[in-house]
């Protein structure tokens, strides 16, 4: 009996370190942050600082009003120089945290994706720069919520 | 194998627009199954890359708040036409998906 309880150990080890892989190969996933469910909570866990001032220089293209929640296309431009990073948050969704890009110099600091929205609610774009953060926002109007169902 | 992400990239004066959609269900883990009343668990794609001729050039990490079958645009500098645009996702539960694709 001890003998396969041995074999069962090694080989749920070896599952694990299999599973573990594609993993390390990749930066840290910032679990806490997305989980975080508050907006300056998700933010300092993962940029280190929740403090942000507002920027002209950050463009937040978003709907006024979004009529399905599950679906906001949004993009954000910055003409800000040495952008490290952009960061999207929804304020009132469960955690707010919604998508964070990192860029490098090889690309241009402009970023399209399409996210879920629970409620209207604050959009907040955060762009990392310089060891700063900036930040721009914009109301979008939810009529049906896209979180739950 | 057929590749799950969908690419087009168009070249502007060395500037590579690059449009992608991929296909994933994006669950958040807090919508209930209607059948059994069970939560589904979370299941989304959690880290994507982008590469132009094998260089990393972005990296993103996503929750599960991104829209199902995600839609990703951006863009990269000094590409010309030959160079190579790669794309690919890990999600939650160790799958991946990538695809690769040419300018022109």
């Amino acid at each position: 009996m001890k003998l396969h309880r041995r074999v069962f150990l090694s080989g749920a080890i070896a599952i694990s370190a299999l599973l573990a892989l594609p993993r390390a190969l990749l930066a840290a996933y910032p679990t806490k942050a997305f989980g975080a469910d508050n907006a300056d909570e998700a933010l300092s866990t993962l940029l280190g600082s929740a403090e942000h001032s507002p920027s002209d220089k950050i463009t937040l293209t978003a709907p006024d009003i979004a009529e399905n929640g599950a679906v906001v296309p949004i993009s954000v431009a910055t003409s800000l120089e040495g952008a490290e990073s952009i960061s999207v948050l929804v304020e009132e969704n469960p955690q707010p945290l919604v998508a964070s890009f990192d860029l490098t110099p090889g690309t241009m600091a402009d970023v399209s994706t399409r996210i879920k929205m629970g409620k209207t609610s604050n959009v907040i774009a955060v762009v990392k720069a310089n060891g700063k953060l900036y930040s721009t926002s914009k109301e979008v109007k939810v009529t049906i919520g896209g979180c739950g169902g | 194998m057929a590749s799950g992400i969908r690419i087009r990239a168009k070249l502007k004066d060395g500037v590579a627009e690059v449009k992608c959609l991929m296909k994933h269900d994006m669950e958040t883990g807090t919508r209930k199954d209607t059948k059994t009343g069970e939560l589904i668990p979370a299941h989304h794609i959690t880290d994507v890359t982008c590469e132009h001729n094998g260089k990393v050039v972005m990296t993103a990490h996503w929750g599960p708040a991104v829209s199902k079958n995600p839609y990703f645009a951006f863009q990269v500098k000094d590409a010309k036409p030959g160079d190579t645009i790669k794309v690919s996702w890990v999600d939650n539960k160790g799958a991946t998906d990538s695809v690769e694709e040419t300018l022109k």
